[in-house]
């Protein structure tokens, strides 16, 4: 059973996992990836990230992308917690973890997650810059790609 | 009908909800996005496509992803947002 979560505050990730695992003893390991707000875009400093999305829509979205990945490996649990609001240089966005008897199905999930999420959740990220200018960030099409490796359909263009 | 807007479109559309009541020929997303584009500027806009034709601006009903022949009612929640940058 997938945990997802979207809100302002921060995470602790020791807590998250350690929450993960509980006293389960079937779980050989965890993949995680955290995304993190980078200083700097296109060369330029950042001042701040802020990320806005659709709420309802967004958890629907969350929940069928663990869906997904849980159809696809056998995993004892996963999760997807994403901040939204204004965040900081070296704030982190979002968690995805994937707990599984084996590393690969954790790892593979893992990166399934957050390729899954990055073209079907509905977040959008506007860059501050120091110098007071804002600027919403464009969809990549190497995100598409990323999709692509999985097999999975790209979001309807 | 409810209609949402998420991002840039809010900005340039100046509102992020809307509530209109749809005339009788609008029965699919291209039909909406037609109709809504002759409401102000800021509609024509936010929801023109790119200049070589492809179409920018996403669309869900009831909170699913929707395509232009996606059909519509009074009753639906329609939101237009750009493309997802999350992550």
């Amino acid at each position: 059973m997938a945990a997802i979560r979207v809100g302002l505050a921060p995470f602790d990730v020791a807590a998250e996992l350690a929450a993960l695992t509980g006293d389960r003893t079937d779980i050989g390991g965890i993949g995680t990836f955290i995304g993190i707000v980078r200083g700097t875009a296109h060369g330029r400093s950042l001042a701040s990230m802020t990320l806005e999305h659709y709420p309802g829509m967004t958890e629907r979205a969350l929940v069928a992308i663990a869906l997904a990945a849980e159809r696809r490996w056998p995993l004892q649990a996963c999760l997807i917690i994403h901040r939204v609001g204004r965040l900081l240089p070296g704030e982190p966005i979002v968690l995805v973890a994937a707990a599984s008897a084996h590393r690969q199905a954790a790892l593979d999930a893992t990166a399934f997650l957050i390729d899954w999420l990055k073209t079907k959740a509905p977040f959008w990220k506007k860059e501050t810059f120091l110098d007071g200018t804002e600027a919403w960030v464009d969809a990549r099409e190497t995100d598409e790609e990323a999709l692509a490796r999985w097999g999975a359909t790209p979001t309807p263009a | 009908m409810k209609i949402l807007y998420f991002a840039w479109l809010r900005e340039r559309i100046g509102c992020g909800e809307e509530t209109v009541a749809l005339p009788a020929d609008v029965t699919t997303v291209a039909d909406l996005v037609s109709w809504l584009g002759s409401r102000s500027p800021g509609h024509a806009s936010a929801l023109a496509p790119a200049s070589d034709g492809r179409r920018i601006v996403r669309c869900a009903v009831n909170q699913d992803f929707a395509d232009p022949e996606t059909r519509v009612t009074e009753r639906d929640e329609v939101a237009f947002f750009p493309p997802v940058t999350g992550g």
